[in-house]
């Protein structure tokens, strides 16, 4: 079946701001409005404005919400307060990763979960199955928002200049609702850039409008739009998973480094709790391919699905590869055998078309923020 | 963007100037740099090296894609442009000046390459 890419509230305007455009996961996005390195950098030092309305947006409502979720779910949501957020995964009974999850919780009864645009369906028919016999509702908001972020170290600035909204109080990993610019939304203290920064959900009739204040608001410290090239290199800099590279059905939670979001003690079944119990303590004894990040000695850019070679043999595989603009050289992450794993271990490569390129392997992530 | 009168183009999005002493320089064109988006790494033919016309002579890579680098004309490589080696985003910022990826002596000039005016129409 072909059908057209889906096309976001806001893409007459970014057409107008002569975006160039790609599919992305059934969606036409932004992939860049002119450099993607000018972009990255307005991100690290200044603002940037993302449309980010394919991630997909999934309601759970009623007196068992907490307990849906914590049984669908590999996290503690239940113990998630009201107003806050956690970063969580959905597994499959054997313990693969379905996709990796933003849960807000709006109210005592009411969740928002954010799965990734080409993954929403798998996670709302995986809520929707589990949900039986709880007296939970899931409920497919993705046509009833859209996302817009702002993110980078003049964001609180930019927004607070539009919002009422107690920001200072409003942590990492927190959500409230408010309103921006005459519009009503929620605002979260979230996002995939390694920056400070907020995403806001609004009615899609509302996009546009939030947009234009932004923009406005954010012109004289150095806001630009940003498309999704260069959110791609900032998370990577940030040692950000991305699913269907970091991710995929195939790899437990332990195997990807991310071990810390099962939450085995939450009381209760959950889907795969005996086979990612099984992976824990195989991460324990027998440590499967680590994900490590890889900095070039050369110029040549890694690209996923690239061999890491150390001694002639295949000792691991590229996962994401890109120039990074804040290192100024290329950067991966890679799943590598435990023994090439460590961060400095010499004579560690990549085959980039039939030349073995030399990498140093580093610990992730390749940027951090100062706070 | 206007594609340069002087030029001739193939529709692997090469530029092509008129041969000085038999001697022509060649690079990408305004409209392909864009396509590619910030070009980050060049691997340009080494000098004293045969290119054909039609095949890849080397590789331009940008932060979202790698592409090939295909020669206009068949000829002995007799400059490479180490200044976009050393700063590759002269391609974008200047396609058809400094942006210009090396020189050919050339023995044998493809029939079909085309004028400005095909070229932009090609590239539409």
């Amino acid at each position: 079946m072909s059908t057209s890419p889906r096309r976001t509230a806001l893409d007459a305007l970014h057409r107008s701001l002569g975006a160039t455009m790609t599919d992305f996961a059934g969606w036409d996005m932004p992939l860049r409005y002119g450099s993607e390195r000018d972009e990255h950098t307005a991100v690290r030092t200044r603002a940037g404005l993302f449309d980010l309305s394919h991630m997909g947006e999934i309601t759970v409502t009623g007196a068992q919400a907490a307990d849906l979720l914590d049984h669908a779910l590999v996290g503690n949501i239940g113990g998630v307060g009201t107003g806050r957020a956690r970063y969580t995964m959905i597994c499959r009974e054997d313990g693969g990763i379905l996709d990796d999850l933003i849960v807000y919780r709006l109210q005592e009864q009411e969740y928002m979960v954010v799965a990734n645009a080409s993954n929403a369906q798998v996670v709302l028919d995986a809520l929707t199955e589990r949900a039986a016999g709880f007296d939970a509702e899931v409920r497919d908001d993705r046509d009833a928002y859209a996302l817009i972020a702002v993110q980078g170290p003049e964001s609180p600035g930019v927004l607070k200049s539009l919002t009422d909204a107690d920001l200072d109080g409003l942590k990492y990993y927190a959500g409230l609702p408010g309103t921006v610019a005459g519009v009503p939304a929620l605002i979260a203290r979230t996002g995939y850039t390694g920056e400070d920064g907020f995403e806001l959900f609004v009615a899609p009739e509302h996009a546009e409008q939030l947009w234009r204040a932004l923009t406005e608001a954010g012109e004289g410290v150095g806001l630009i739009p940003c498309g999704l090239s260069c959110r791609d290199t900032l998370r990577l800099e940030a040692g950000m998973p991305l699913y269907g590279h970091e991710l995929t059905t195939a790899l437990t939670p332990f195997d990807a480094g991310l071990g810390r979001v099962v939450k085995f003690e939450k009381t209760g079944d959950f889907v795969g709790r005996a086979a990612l119990e099984e992976a824990a303590a195989r991460a324990e004894t027998a440590p499967p391919r680590k994900l490590v990040g890889l900095v070039a000695e050369g110029r040549r850019v890694p690209r996923a699905g690239m061999a890491v070679v150390a001694g002639g043999r295949v000792v691991g595989e590229v996962t994401s590869g890109a120039p990074s603009p804040t290192l100024g050289k290329p950067i991966a992450m890679a799943y590598v055998d435990a023994e090439h794993a460590a961060p400095g271990t010499p004579g560690v490569g990549v085959d980039i078309r039939g030349t073995h390129e030399p990498y140093e392997v580093v610990a992730l992530p390749f940027y951090k923020r100062r706070k | 963007m206007s594609n340069p009168q002087q030029l001739r183009y193939s529709k692997e999005h090469e530029w092509l100037s008129p041969a000085e002493d038999g001697v022509a320089t060649v690079g990408i064109t305004e409209h392909a740099a864009n396509a590619l988006g910030d070009v980050v790494y060049v691997q340009l033919p080494e000098v004293g090296t045969t290119v054909t016309a039609g095949e890849t002579c080397g590789e331009l890579e940008s932060t979202k894609s790698v592409s090939d680098l295909y020669s206009p004309v068949t000829g002995e490589v007799v400059e490479a442009n180490q200044a976009v080696v050393d700063d590759p985003s002269l391609v974008n910022s200047s396609p058809f000046q400094d942006g210009w990826l090396f020189t050919v002596r050339v023995s044998q000039e493809p029939e079909d390459l085309l004028s400005a005016d095909e070229y932009t129409e090609f590239a539409g």
